[in-house]
Parts: structure tokens; sequence; C-alpha cells
């Protein structure tokens, strides 16, 4: 049994990122994430490793892709403002296949809205933010040992699959102080990116995927001479305005993270016989859970699906595990913004309801055990 | 075949630079300088930003990064940090350097990162069709400048060395062995290096302004020079008494060099500390 810490949100995240081999953080301050960064300052350097704090969050980024293509294991953190800054990076590593991780620890939007305030409201920029159409990855932890847990499996994917990888979480589990067991992986047992097989020197296959869709683009300084652009580009990597190849290559980046919602399995809880499926992530999976036992305990057979995994939509896996379900409820600290995916997958077979909360607060157990309550007896046709 | 032409990425030609565009001719002093210097390109790495300018690191047999507008010296500050042993030069223009991307200029100039920032500087956006650049001199039409600019323009070798960049010079298309001197030397220093280079768009720029063609413009560079050595140099404008646009009088050389570590011997020397 690994020995116990009472350690706080952000700094699981520093701790996870460091256990998972990052070696690079490029930071802007911003609340309330600013802790990441500050224990990054401390720690990176007594590993070899290199923190900066650039001039603003663009920048934050642009660093850590440049030191990622340099060869090292690097990421930044930030919060709603500081990740609006950095969508333009964000699509660059989707389409230029960088890896790299972005924590957003999410507050209380739009604008400077409430800067120490919890909120789920960056679900959708997420995804969307960027221009284009760019399937992106998002991994919602509940949990501080779970923001440990996921930073290292972010590292993972963004390495494996060469993708950005986001880091979902809210102020509130950011902030957090929890007594936590964590377990350092087993250094063999990371991801690393793909390495291209062919000779050094002037490389004409950068770009080639893999069986896994990813392409195989050795690091800068390895003696390859290859080149990387944010243009739409062939296997070379070199620039092209065929719309077909464009095309082709916007498709397989969005096929090549098709698997990832089968390595992050969600948490379930009594949903086996669930008539009444209640959706939540991240701090609000806490909560529901005890709505859900306290249901249960009033007779309605209530049952939770916390996914850890937001983007891509985990449609399959959802759909399985919901199925018995005659009522969907999705409880979200924005207006619904996962609801939406939510509800395009329901296919208006099931009858979806949302609970939302807009003002920096999660929703407590009685609140929101009662919505359910009446959306249930509403459901059951007897109001 | 000679050796710079070796550097060359042929699979990548015919380039995309207009007819009597000075970029070319800057190009070639670089690749001169980097043939005479390095057996391969293996560890150089070319970071660009978006631009006209920006394009040519493609060309060039080298690790190559052609990033986003702006943000080219964010990518080699992360580059630079994460492998100081590589050679990384940055390629970028005056609207990608100075506008968009001026902040990042003026702090990778201020951290005193070990690379060197060359810009490009035909006073104008050529790309997206010779827009008002922050280098745009007084009074040049532009298609953003209908009629005649209005806003000064920037110095970018003076916002260098204000910043503290640690080497500053400025060349020319018209004058390429001090070209080739001015990138030889930028190379040497350990910090920020930073070249101007005067060139010029012939396709907008020039014709906006009527003032004839590539090679009128490129011979317009060496009279500048010419004026200031010779201590002619009258008043801030060249050509407005023939019907041109102002040119400010811009000295050329080396303009500044000072002696400070770079960004990346003070963070091991940071680390030394700690540890």
């Amino acid at each position: 049994m690994a020995e116990r810490h009472l350690i706080q949100g952000n700094e699981a995240c520093a701790q996870g990122a460091i256990a998972a081999g990052c070696r690079f953080f490029g930071g802007y301050p911003i609340s309330p994430s600013s802790e990441i960064a500050e224990y990054m300052a401390r720690e990176l350097p007594k590993r070899g490793g290199v923190f900066i704090q650039m001039e603003d969050e663009m920048a934050s980024l642009g660093s850590v892709l440049g030191a990622s293509l340099a060869g090292m294991k690097a990421m930044t953190a930030t919060s709603g403002p500081g990740f609006t800054l950095m969508q333009e990076h964000l699509g660059y590593a989707s389409l230029a296949e960088i890896p790299c991780v972005v924590a957003d620890v999410m507050r209380l939007g739009p604008s400077t809205g409430l800067p120490t305030s919890p909120s789920q409201g960056d679900v959708m920029q997420a995804q969307w933010g960027s221009h284009g159409d760019r399937s992106a990855v998002a991994l919602a932890p509940g949990t501080v040992k779970e923001v440990y847990d996921l930073t290292i499996g972010a590292f993972d994917v963004a390495e494996r699959l060469r993708t950005p990888v986001t880091l979902l979480f809210d102020e509130t589990t950011g902030h957090t102080r929890e007594g936590v067991s964590l377990v350092e992986p087993d250094p063999g047992s990371l991801w690393r990116r793909p390495m291209p097989h062919p000779a050094p020197g002037h490389l004409l296959e950068a770009f080639v995927p893999n069986e896994e869709g990813v392409a195989q683009v050795p690091d800068f300084g390895r003696g390859y001479r290859f080149h990387v652009t944010g243009l739409m580009h062939d296997e070379r990597g070199y620039p092209t305005s065929d719309g077909s190849v464009a095309a082709a290559l916007l498709e397989r980046l969005e096929r090549k993270l098709v698997p990832v919602e089968d390595w992050f399995p969600p948490e379930e809880h009594c949903l086996d016989d669930a008539g009444v499926a209640i959706i939540a992530y991240g701090i609000m999976g806490r909560v529901v859970k005890q709505v859900v036992d306290r249901l249960r305990a009033e007779g309605t057979r209530a049952g939770m699906f916390r996914p850890r995994v937001l983007w891509p939509f985990p449609a399959r896996t959802l759909k399985r595990a919901i199925n018995r379900a005659r009522l969907v409820v999705v409880v979200e600290m924005n207006a619904g913004q996962w609801a939406i995916p939510v509800e395009q997958a329901m296919e208006g077979r099931v009858q979806t309801v949302r609970v939302n909360s807009l003002g920096g607060e999660p929703i407590g157990v009685d609140e929101l055990c009662e919505q359910v309550a009446k959306a249930a007896f509403a459901e059951a046709g007897v109001a | 075949m000679s050796r710079e032409k070796e550097l060359l990425r042929k699979e990548m030609m015919p380039h995309m630079l207009c007819p009597g565009c000075g970029h070319g001719i800057v190009m070639g002093a670089m690749l001169r300088v980097l043939s005479r210097r390095f057996e391969t390109l293996d560890d150089v790495v070319l970071v660009a930003g978006i631009g006209c300018s920006s394009r040519i690191v493609g060309y060039i047999d080298a690790c190559t990064l052609h990033t986003t507008h702006g943000r080219a010296l964010t990518f080699a500050t992360g580059i630079k940090l994460a492998r100081p042993d590589l050679t990384v030069i940055v390629v970028t223009g005056d609207g990608d350097g100075l506008s968009i991307g001026g902040n990042h200029f003026l702090h990778a100039a201020r951290r005193n990162v070990g690379l060197t920032c060359v810009l490009f500087n035909n006073e104008t956006y050529g790309m997206t069709g010779g827009q008002l650049a922050p280098t745009t001199v007084l009074n040049a039409y532009t298609s953003t400048s209908p009629d005649g600019n209005t806003e000064p323009a920037f110095d970018a070798a003076n916002l260098a060395i204000a910043a503290g960049a640690t080497f500053v010079a400025r060349g020319q298309a018209f004058r390429t062995d001090a070209l080739e001197d001015l990138f030889d030397q930028a190379l040497d220093n350990d910090g920020f290096s930073f070249l101007d280079v005067m060139t010029d768009c012939t396709e907008y720029f020039v014709r906006k302004n009527s003032l004839g063609h590539g090679s009128d413009a490129l011979f317009s560079q060496g009279s500048v020079d010419e004026e200031i050595q010779c201590d002619l140099a009258a008043g801030p404008t060249l050509r407005a008494a023939d019907g041109w646009p102002t040119r400010d009088i811009l000295p050329t050389g080396v303009l500044h060099r000072a002696s400070r570590p770079s960004l990346s011997a003070r963070l091991e020397l940071a680390g030394q500390a700690a540890r």
C-alpha cells in the first residue's frame, strides 16, 4: 500500500505529469490553475526538466509544442480565458500531430466571469473551440486521485496517438485536498510516441501513419530532416492544396481517436437495473453517487454513469451502459453542453432531462434528489 | 552542383515567391552561410510563422517547422530549451514578427533565447494582398491604406535593442555579401540575435506605389546605404521628390552587441543552484 498524502487536485495533476515523464512546462498564471505551474516551477529543475513562464497562453502552448517536437513530454495548465487563447495552437497540434497535454481547471465564464468559482463551462470549447473540423480528446477526472491517474493517462494518449489531450476538471477538484495513495506507474508501461522506421537523413515519410493511424514523426535533432506545417499536408509533411488529400488527412485524424473511449472505462454505479440513469462527470459525479444511493433507499431504481472520456463522445460505451433506462438525467455545471450529444445519441428513444447549475456552485444532494424524483415521477406518467 | 543548392528540397520546387521578390535573394544568402557552417542541417531547426517569408523554411533540407501566425518564436523557445545543442533559426516577416507576433518578439529578445531571428522586412503583408503593416512607411499606399498610410512605422532593430537582444543588425537583399556576413555573425552569438533584412514586395507594395520594377526597388535600398555612408542623408525622406512614398533612412550593418548570458545558460545555472 502506497503512502497516503494530503494533496489538492492541482498538485495531483503536476505530480501525475512528472510521474508520466513530463519534463517541460510552459505556462502563464491564471486562477484557479496556477498551483500546477508553481509546483512544476519548483520540481522540474530538480529532475532535469524545464519550466518557463511565457508571456501569454498562446506562447505557453507554442513553447510546449516546440519542446514536444524536440522530444520532450510537455504540458501547460490554464483556465477558461487562457484555454480560449490556446485554441489556435490546439488546432495546430491536432493537424500537425504534436503530443501535448493541456490541463484546463474550469472556472465560471464567459469572459473573466467568476475566476475562483467552479464550472464545467468549457466542455464544448474543448471539442469545438478551435476552427475547422477537429476531433479532440478530453478527459474528466472527478477526484484528486483520478486527476493524478488521468494526467498519466492523458500523456499516454498524447504520446500514443500524437495528439493534444485536454484534462477538464473544475476549480473544486483543483483546490480540494484529499488523502490519497498515489501509485507511480512503472516507467516501462508508459507510452512513447511512435518512431519512424526509415534510416535517418532526408525523410519523405514523416507523416506516413502506423497501423493505429498515427503519423510517425521523428523528434528534431535526431538525424532526420523533415517538414512540419499547419497547412494541409501529404504523407511527406509537405503542403498540398489537393482536396482529396486534405479530406483523407482529416478523416485519419478523427479515426485514430476512436479507441480512446475504450481505454478509460466510465464509473458505473448501480446501473445494471437502473430505470433512471443519471449522467454526470467531474465533481458532479460525487454528488450524483449520493443521490443514487438516497433515491434507491426511497425505492427509485436510479444509477449513475460517470464518463472519464468526454471527447471523442463515448457513444458506444454510453448506449451499452444505460440500455435499460427509461429516463436519462444529465447533470452539469453548465447550460447543458454534454447533454446535447447525449440527447443525440439517445435518438429520441429515451426521455432525457437536463439539470444545470449556472451560478458557480455545484448542485447539492437535496436539490438534485428532488429534481430527479420529480422528473422520474413525470416520466412514469403519474403526474 | 554548388553546396547551397544541395541544401534545397528539390521536390518542393517550384517555389511560390513572385518574380522580382527579394525573399529568394535573402534565402540564397542564408543558404550560402549555412552551407559554409554545416556539413548537414541535421541539427539545424528553421522555425517560421505565416507569410511569404515564412514559407521559405519548407524549401530548406533541415528540420523545418512552419507554425502559426506570429508565434514562431514561442515554438522556437520551446525547442531551444528542450535541446540547447541545436541551432535554432526563426524566419519571420514584418507583419508576422512585429504585429501579431510583436509581444513574443519583445519577450524572446528580453529572455535572450539562444536563437537567430531573421525578419524579412518588405513593409507590407504580401501573402494576403499587400495590406498595411506596422513597418509600412508614412504616406505609402497599401490595399488597407488607400489614401496613404497615416501611422508611423516601427524600427524593428531599435525595438530589439530596447527589449534586450544581444546582437542586432540590419542587412539588405541589395547587398548579399554584407548580408551573408551579418547572418554569419548573428549565428555566432549565444543569445538572441536579430537580423532585420530589407526586401521588397514587388507584386503589391512596389506596384501600388508606382516604384517601378523589382530591380528599381532593390537599387533604392542601395541608395539608402550609400547616402548614409557618405553622410549625405539630409532628411527623413529619400524618394518623395520623385513622387515615390517616403522611405525612412535606416542604418545598416551591426547595430548593437551586448554580452549577457543566454536563457539556456541561466537556466542551467539555476538548476545547479537548486540541486
